[in-house]
């Protein structure tokens, strides 16, 4: 299982979770189980022809996955994925 | 027999190595000696070769070995005329150093030929006493605090992240700090925004932002861009600044923002805040990625909500605006490492910091080399998301520029 950080814009989707533990090969394992156990994600993450949204990024380890191999990058059990969606700001 | 100052300077000029300032600009160039001021503060602080090291005549024994601890280093003295070098010289020689110079006709003869000099920069006593903490630092120093004195940063917005960061870059002694703002302090900004007050509910956050800052150091001259920054106006706005602090709440204004201050070359800090957590970066152009390389389209207002309607807690824009504080000057002293290509995320309930790496888009319709030659061209590449129908301002729950939600 790899643990996928959720982030505050999304967590609603999840049941307010900070993480979901997800098990899956590559990064884009890891996120189509994550948008099966959470639907309410699937839109918030993919375009209704399953791309990745521009305006989300996903991290894996600390790099940009479109700098790695995208959805299809390898993914170890310890390593961590971060989804990171544009934030308005402000405050 | 007593020696007048005839035999002492005859004797001085016969054993000490002279050469002219051209000579010792060639030198100097190639980085081969290190020159010593030996005048008094007076006179150094009215004008001094450049690089060049100041120990007075009447300081030198005591000081010039922790400036100087290689006794074979090549060292040029100079004064202003080039008696007091001489003298000078002697004594170096005395203390065992081996490879000295002394300029002929000194400060006055460089001048002379028309070669390379400087001011040093003048604090006065006030100054002198408020900034002693930085003056202490030798990385910020008497050059660093001129520095920030000079400077003018730019605030996008007087709210929650604006408010801490300007406050402290105004003590700090940034000299000019520009505020684009056109809202009003609310009653529901006081919880976060500490640049306001509640006696000031009401008024515009600009001149309420000004009171604060000029009360805490009236060094500080503020600037009040009391309107929304918007296209017809970014260029105009954000011109002369140094650095950039965004504290904008829609993504139309941060794209704006992004795409003029990467044509004018201008670093912006970004930080934005969520409730318990916050994210920041630094956004160099040409060194890191923009906003755009990061974000190329925004998404749409139901995803991204602004903290008028999900919340924040206060201290989070607070920590955010503070570690923008300390980008700012970091770029504006070129000391340390900035978080240009890094993204610092911080969550307060777990009191933790993450980083992730960030690169520049080599496709990026804003920064990359392409759309650099393009927009010379007069030809800029077509961008996504900014007044092109793909979304819209977030409409009245998200909150328009001005840091108020």
């Amino acid at each position: 299982m790899s643990a996928v950080r959720i982030p505050p814009v999304l967590r609603a989707n999840v049941g307010g979770a900070k993480q979901v533990d997800v098990s899956g090969a590559t990064v884009g394992e890891l996120l189509d189980g994550l948008v099966e156990a959470h639907p309410g994600l699937r839109d918030q993450l993919f375009t209704p022809d399953g791309e990745l949204n521009r305006f989300v990024n996903v991290y894996l380890d600390g790099q940009d996955v479109r700098y790695l191999d995208g959805v299809a990058t390898p993914v170890d059990p310890r390593d961590e994925l971060v989804i990171l969606p544009a934030m308005a700001g402000g405050a | 027999m007593p020696k007048s100052y005839a035999d002492l300077l005859r004797e001085a000029r016969s054993t000490v190595h002279e050469a002219d300032p051209l000579e010792v600009d060639a030198l100097r160039s190639r980085g081969e000696a290190v020159l010593v001021d030996v005048r008094e503060a007076s006179e150094w602080e009215q004008g001094h070769i450049p690089g060049a090291i100041h120990i007075s005549k009447s300081y030198l024994e005591q000081d010039i070995e922790a400036a100087i601890p290689d006794r074979d280093r090549p060292v040029v003295l100079y004064c202003a005329g080039g008696v007091r070098s001489l003298f000078a010289a002697q004594t170096l020689r005395e203390m065992g150093y081996t490879d000295l110079t002394s300029m002929k006709s000194g400060f006055q003869g460089w001048k002379t030929k028309g070669l390379d000099w400087t001011i040093q920069p003048v604090l006065t006593a006030e100054q002198k006493q408020r900034y002693s903490r930085h003056l202490l630092i030798p990385e910020v120093g008497i050059q660093g605090q001129t520095r920030l004195l000079e400077s003018k940063v730019l605030f996008i917005g007087a709210g929650g992240l604006g408010s801490p960061a300007m406050l402290y870059l105004a003590a700090a002694g940034v000299g000019t700090i520009g505020i684009v703002d056109f809202d009003v302090v609310d009653l529901s900004n006081l919880q976060r925004q500490i640049v306001h007050t509640n006696a000031r509910i009401g008024e515009k956050k600009v001149e309420s932002a000004r009171i604060t800052i000029q009360g805490l150091n009236p060094d500080v001259k503020v600037v009040a861009h009391e309107e929304m920054l918007v296209a017809d106006n970014v260029d105009r706005l954000i011109a002369g600044y140094d650095v950039i602090v965004d504290g904008t709440d829609t993504f139309e204004t941060r794209y704006l923002l992004n795409d003029a201050a990467v044509a004018a070359g201008i670093p912006v800090v970004h930080a934005s805040v969520f409730r318990f957590e916050g994210q920041l970066t630094v956004f160099k152009p040409f060194d890191g990625p923009c906003y755009r390389c990061l974000y190329p389209t925004p998404p749409p207002p139901e995803l991204a909500p602004g903290c008028s309607v999900a919340g924040v807690l206060g201290v989070v824009p607070g920590i955010m605006g503070l570690l923008q504080a300390n980008e700012a000057i970091k770029l504006l002293l070129g000391i340390g490492d900035t978080l240009a290509g890094r993204l610092l995320l911080f969550d307060a309930l777990d009191a933790s910091f993450n980083e992730l790496k960030l690169r520049r888009d080599p496709a990026c319709p804003t920064c990359s080399d392409a759309a650099v030659e393009a927009r010379a061209a007069g030809r800029p590449m077509a961008v996504a998301g900014v007044g092109d129908g793909t979304f819209t301002l977030g409409g009245p729950g998200l909150g328009v520029l001005g840091g108020a939600s």
